[in-house]
């Protein structure tokens, strides 16, 4: 790369904040560009902090770059990791051979063609000793 | 360079794509996902029976990288998603690379097996072993093809040396060894050893209070060994010098934009924090990517970049609700062409974009099916600023920010570049008339 096509770029001491993909940047112009660049960030920053009141100064502050480090979901014990996995994987089978579920006519159905019946989760009040 | 793209090869992932590489001739391509699978890509051959196939990517091993872990002893889960994935240089007829989750770097070592050996003596041809009483010749076992069998297999397993979360890996020019990154610090590993890794730069405060940035990314010098570089959260990077101590805290030089304090908002420094670094083929210069911009530095020039190309500057006015929906800490990456003429990156609404330094031409593109038919030049996309909206243009307002292409890569020699867009792959290339 040949020196001649190194150039600095000064606005303000900023790098240009306008124009899409142009980085050229010329004297009288950079001032008012430059504020217009600002202006939307600064608006964009009341608009924060009207919604967010409660929101610090100091967004880079330890508080903000703590949650960075700590990424990834938090669980109680392992336990309740490996409950939350399993869930996760019962989900997933929701249409586990349609096929067996049809056995119609054809011929007399066999102990192993029929669909397992899951058991229940709410048990029946008779199960329970409940009277009616 | 940018014009003329043609759609050459789009694949479905069944996961989100979340690093692509080329290897260093280019004929591979890798990359990772969400799910902690590596798909890697082989560049088919010149054939004069399909001559239209001649450059296509298809599928050359798929493997599983990592699984989901847990640590018990924070609680906490171990996402089992490729962060990283980088090629080592061929040395052989296998190929090796090196893939990486939140905490644990793999070597891989992806070989081909072509050939089957027929004619044991102690086995029959379907393994069972034959009774030896009934040996009563010996023959030599004769080498027959096969089907081609690509096999990935893991050689080494560099665990336990990261306390937080591995952002960047990087393999040094000496080919022997390479570094790992997270966010506040790097170590130095050599291929060979699992059990042991140099702890070279440690930023972590003796208050965790008194944190103030992060290591965002991290890359070793392309031809000079003892170099390497590294980002900052809050828009930094410093260069350090392995020969100058062991221990690399104090930089050998800091590139830094000079801020203009009156120009300071509350998203300053979040939208300067540095999301890749790139050093340039030629190791002259390197790239870095913030939230709305792609600079090139001249390594000889800590106090500004040469060049600073505006990605998509219209976000700068929804920054608001960037923040909001936490699009604002999206890390995009860049990539250089080959010859180093060239630099591109990522947007939102698959729009990426390409930036020729040369001409100092830019242009937008999209990686979409709707917008991408095979052998037809994707058309240039623009995004309207504001006033009357043109036929073709998209308003700022209608962008998809869920549409993010953050992973592109570049092949080293041709012009040839993967894009990233969710589970999509797709793959560009330059017209061949």
């Amino acid at each position: 790369m040949d020196a001649g096509r190194v150039f600095g770029k000064k606005v303000n001491g900023r790098g240009l904040a306008g124009g899409p993909g142009c980085d050229v940047c010329y004297g009288l112009v950079e001032d008012t560009q430059e504020k217009e660049g600002l202006l939307p960030e600064r608006a964009e920053e009341a608009k924060l902090k009207a919604k967010y009141p409660s929101l610090g100064q100091k967004p880079g502050g330890s508080d903000f770059l703590m949650k960075r480090l700590q990424k990834g979901q938090k669980y109680f014990d392992s336990g309740d990791y490996n409950m939350a996995k399993a869930k996760m994987k019962n989900k997933q089978l929701p249409s586990a051979g349609p096929d067996k579920n049809l056995v119609t006519g054809d011929h007399i159905p066999t102990p192993q063609d029929l669909p397992q019946r899951k058991s229940s989760l709410v048990t029946s009040k008779l199960a329970g000793g409940q009277v009616e | 360079c940018c014009c003329g793209r043609e759609l050459f090869s789009w694949r479905l992932h069944s996961d989100i794509i979340s690093t692509v590489e080329f290897n260093y001739s280019g004929d591979l391509l890798a990359t990772g996902d969400k799910g902690g699978r590596v798909v890697i890509f082989q560049r088919e051959q010149e054939n004069k029976s399909r001559p239209h196939s001649r450059g296509e990517y298809n599928v050359y091993s798929t493997f599983q990288s990592h699984e989901p872990e847990f640590d018990y002893l924070k609680s906490l889960e171990i996402e089992e998603k490729i962060n990283k994935i980088r090629w080592l240089p061929q040395q052989n007829a296998a190929h090796f690379l090196l893939s990486t989750n939140d905490k644990t770097i793999k070597l891989w070592k992806i070989s081909e097996r072509d050939k089957r050996a027929e004619g044991y003596n102690l086995k029959d041809e379907d393994g069972r072993l034959r009774d030896p009483f009934r040996i009563t010749a010996l023959r030599v076992p004769i080498l027959k093809p096969m089907d081609l069998m690509v096999e990935a297999s893991p050689r080494r397993i560099f665990a336990n040396a990261h306390t937080y979360h591995i952002n960047s890996i990087s393999v040094n020019s000496d080919h022997e060894t390479y570094l790992s990154a997270d966010d506040l610090r790097i170590n130095l590993w050599h291929l060979e050893i699992t059990d042991r890794s140099f702890n070279i730069v440690d930023i972590k405060p003796a208050n965790m209070e008194e944190l103030t940035e992060v290591i965002t990314a991290a890359e070793f010098h392309p031809h000079q060994c003892n170099v390497f570089v590294y980002s900052s959260s809050k828009g930094t990077i410093r260069l350090c010098d392995m020969r100058s101590s062991a221990l690399c805290d104090r930089h050998s030089k800091f590139f830094e934009e000079p801020e203009d304090p009156s120009s300071r908002s509350f998203f300053s420094e979040i939208i300067s924090s540095i999301s890749d670094v790139k050093f340039s083929h030629s190791g002259r210069y390197m790239m870095t990517r913030d939230y709305l911009s792609v600079k090139v530095w001249d390594l000889n020039m800590e106090s500004r970049p040469v060049e600073t190309h505006q990605v998509h500057e219209y976000l700068r006015s929804k920054l608001c609700s960037l923040y909001e929906n936490d699009c604002i800490f999206d890390k995009f990456e860049c990539c250089w062409n080959g010859s180093d003429s060239a630099i591109m990156t990522g947007s939102y609404n698959n729009f990426f974009r390409m930036f020729d330094r040369d001409t100092r031409r830019d242009v937008t593109l999209e990686a979409s099916r709707e917008s991408s038919k095979p052998r037809a030049s994707l058309k240039p996309r623009k995004v309207c600023t504001g006033g009357k909206r043109k036929k073709d243009e998209i308003s700022v307002d209608s962008l998809d920010f869920n549409k993010k292409i953050l992973h592109t890569a570049w092949h080293p020699a041709d012009n040839v570049i993967a894009v990233a867009a969710t589970n999509n792959l797709y793959i560009f290339q330059d017209k061949i008339n």
